[in-house]
């Protein structure tokens, strides 16, 4: 069996990951964790509506019910041992801090409240961001909500999800957005790897899609529930998704990406469905996180399974891997969290 | 038709609709500072007046998303499913939702985000619509706009505020017209919003647990039929046939009004009925006349049945569960009453009779 590290937090756990390679954990009563460290982070008061980690680790970025957005730098010489100090990046009173995202390096981030859009940097000239100073930000009045933000893999474009489609800023100028169009309630997006592609989740269980290159349409649909979590395989081949009995896996590979084509089913199960999906950073494996506290390890080739948690109380809510892909940090609805060493077996090819 | 599920351990949800100065945040600031012991998460378009430190409030900005299955009616509140979804990450925090709307809001979406979100569906339920009516400004906001008639329509309870500003005649007739327009709704006279928060939390009155048993007209003996229009219906053989019995008070037809209001309802009265017609007729109902119906409430009795079915609905969606066992002193009656527009009076009352297993088709 993996090896399970288990943590107890006394809230329902929002996110789990490695900033700086260190497992970290952040709970809805607005604190962030580490195994780590002596004590816990607080971030937000009231409570924890929106965090994001960017993808090279060096930024986790926190939105509260108090409508602060707090940074933790994990610079690459941090000692594991202690807790970054959070930075009041950006304070809008009286509102909550609905989206959130954190540009693939570098400490620039985005967030909504409402119909209003900011951007930011939280270096300052390449360096970490000075205590009692919040970086300018740049904003936007926006004709509908934001539902979901996501940065394109160089950082330099931001797409908002809304009602009836997606708007493509470039938030360092002053170009007016681009407006991909499809209607309905887009409630979450995310940029494939290559950037090709722009993938919604909507409000109606499905997912849909534009092709970059000449707009073309992908309709992704037959969810019997909303699709919470979204995935990236290694190298962009695959987006893995939730809303079904299984992992459901996009293929983008070739021309036409998933058009016309039928997905890959991983982790099939008849009595809990699949709420949180993280795929492994170098091989065509997915994490599958289950209603019902269950964590299955699925390998796309042939989708052979391998249980890393059973089931229990609580519903998986986050799962991500370490950058080298060895450790897994999962959380869940009820406070449970921990970190998974799958056995190195799972990794080799039969 | 769904089976729903008890309300239970699902966080009940309380809509407050009303125009602007018709009373709620003076409802809002009595239920929040009452010495009820509950914890409250308010939900407001706009930080208002609502001194209350203690108590969670959060600004929304009202955003209206049709589902894209391209009917008009399936509309859902998206602010409130991004907002709710994050209160209802942490159980125990407190113990009912109020959500306050604009006073031209429709509350339709806002119910209906109740029952088109999984996730809302699972955790909360809708525990009542509260209207606050301004009882001088009524006649005014019923002439001039549509939201005052749907916001009426659609409540389960309706606060009629200020009564101490009208003469008791005029209050009679506005009762009638509140009655007119909704026959199933409760109503309570109120001076400066002041009620016991027990009669308007925590009733499952959208659920119609308990509101059926003892709080409305809903069991009213009806007469045979009973075809309900507002102020200025055209029904006007009606009137001159005697026929037209729901409004309790007549010469309140109000002829110096101009707007035409247009909601009615339609209440049916059938002995028991057979499942297997009834079920199929009223799913029927709902897909071709949703649009137009505003609410529905029943109460049916089916052959062979040893307990209540109570059936409600919102436009398309359609909600029934088995109540409680008939007691030994009841009727064993089915009654179905629809709020809306356009309802086609004559059609439903026919289409209810042959759902009767007596009826011979």
């Amino acid at each position: 069996m993996p090896i399970i590290a288990p943590l107890e937090l006394e809230s329902p756990c929002l996110f789990a990951g490695f900033p700086g390679d260190i497992p970290c954990f952040a709970t809805v009563d607005g604190r962030v964790h580490s195994p780590a460290w002596h004590e816990a982070v607080p971030v937000a008061q009231g409570g924890l509506t929106a965090i994001a980690l960017s993808a090279a680790g060096d930024y986790l970025f926190t939105g509260g019910e108090d409508g602060t957005v707090r940074c933790l730098n994990f610079p690459p010489a941090a000692r594991a041992d202690t807790a970054p100090e959070p930075r009041l990046v950006a304070h809008i009173k009286g509102k909550w801090i609905d989206c959130l995202a954190a540009a693939p390096q570098g400490g620039s981030f985005a967030f909504s409240c409402g119909r209003r859009l900011y951007f930011g940097t939280a270096a300052r000239h390449g360096q970490p961001p000075i205590a009692g100073e919040m970086p300018p930000l740049r904003q936007w009045q926006l004709e509908r909500s934001a539902e979901g933000l996501d940065f394109a893999a160089k950082g330099l474009r931001l797409a908002v999800a809304r009602y009836n489609g997606v708007s493509l800023y470039w938030p360092e100028l002053d170009a007016p957005p681009q407006k991909l169009e499809w209607k309905g309630a887009h409630i979450g997006v995310t940029f494939s790897p290559d950037r090709r592609y722009i993938i919604t989740i909507m409000q109606e269980n499905a997912l849909h899609g534009w092709r970059l290159e000449d707009g073309g349409h992908l309709r992704m649909s037959g969810y019997p529930a909303k699709v919470k979590s979204l995935s990236w395989s290694f190298r962009g081949r695959y987006l893995a998704t939730s809303g079904a009995p299984a992992a459901i896996l996009w293929p983008f590979i070739g021309k036409d990406g998933p058009m016309n084509k039928t997905p890959i089913e991983l982790g099939t199960r008849g009595d809990s469905m699949v709420v949180c999906v993280a795929c492994h950073p170098q091989q065509d494996i997915v994490a599958i996180g289950y209603a019902d506290g269950m964590i299955l390890l699925a390998r796309f080739a042939d989708m052979s399974e391998r249980v890393l948690r059973r089931s229990t109380q609580g519903a998986i809510t986050c799962l991500n891997w370490d950058k080298a892909g060895r450790r897994l940090a999962f959380g869940t609805e009820f406070g449970a969290a921990g970190l998974v060493n799958p056995d190195e077996e799972i990794y080799h090819q039969k | 038709m769904a089976e729903t599920t008890q309300t239970g351990d699902k966080i009940p949800v309380t809509v407050l609709t009303g125009y602007l100065g018709a009373g709620k945040t003076t409802l809002l600031n009595r239920i929040l500072t009452g010495n009820h012991g509950r914890h409250y998460a308010v939900i407001v378009n706009e930080f208002g007046e609502i001194g209350i430190d203690n108590e969670l409030i959060i600004a929304s900005d009202e955003e209206i998303y049709e589902m894209n299955n391209g009917c008009i009616c399936c509309t859902v509140r998206g602010d409130l499913i991004r907002v709710l979804q994050k209160l209802l990450q942490r159980p125990g925090r407190f113990d009912a939702i109020i959500i306050e709307t604009t006073g031209l809001a429709d509350p339709v979406p806002v119910v209906q985000s109740f029952f088109m979100d999984d996730e809302l569906r699972a955790k909360a339920a809708i525990d009542a619509v509260i209207a606050v009516v301004d009882a001088r400004y009524l006649p005014l906001r019923l002439q001039d706009s549509r939201e005052a008639e749907d916001q009426i329509a659609f409540a389960d309870i309706i606060l009629l505020n200020k009564v101490d500003l009208v003469a008791p005649a005029e209050l009679a007739k506005i009762e009638a017209t509140l009655r007119a327009l909704n026959p199933t709704a409760i109503i309570y006279k109120t001076e400066r919003a002041a009620i016991d928060s027990d009669k308007l939390l925590n009733r499952h009155a959208f659920d119609l647990q308990r509101v059926m048993d003892k709080d409305s007209h809903f069991l009213d003996p009806a007469p045979e039929e009973e075809h309900v229009c507002g102020p200025d219906c055209d029904h006007h053989h009606h009137h001159e046939s005697g026929e037209h019995n729901h409004r309790g008070q007549d010469g309140h037809h109000g002829h110096e009004h101009h707007h035409e209001i247009t909601v009615e309802s339609v209440s049916l009265w059938a002995g028991e009925l057979n499942p297997a017609a009834f079920f199929p007729w009223l799913q029927n109902i709902a897909q071709t006349q949703g649009p137009d119906i505003l609410r529905l409430k029943g109460i049916i009795a089916f052959a062979g049945d040893n307990e209540r079915y109570i059936v409600q609905g919102v436009h398309m969606i359609l909600e029934g569960e088995h109540q409680r066992p008939w007691r030994d002193n009841e009727r064993r009656e089915s009654r179905l009453v629809f709020i809306g527009r356009n309802l086609g009076a004559e059609n439903l009352r026919r289409g209810f009779a042959q759902c009767a297993i007596t009826a011979t088709v």
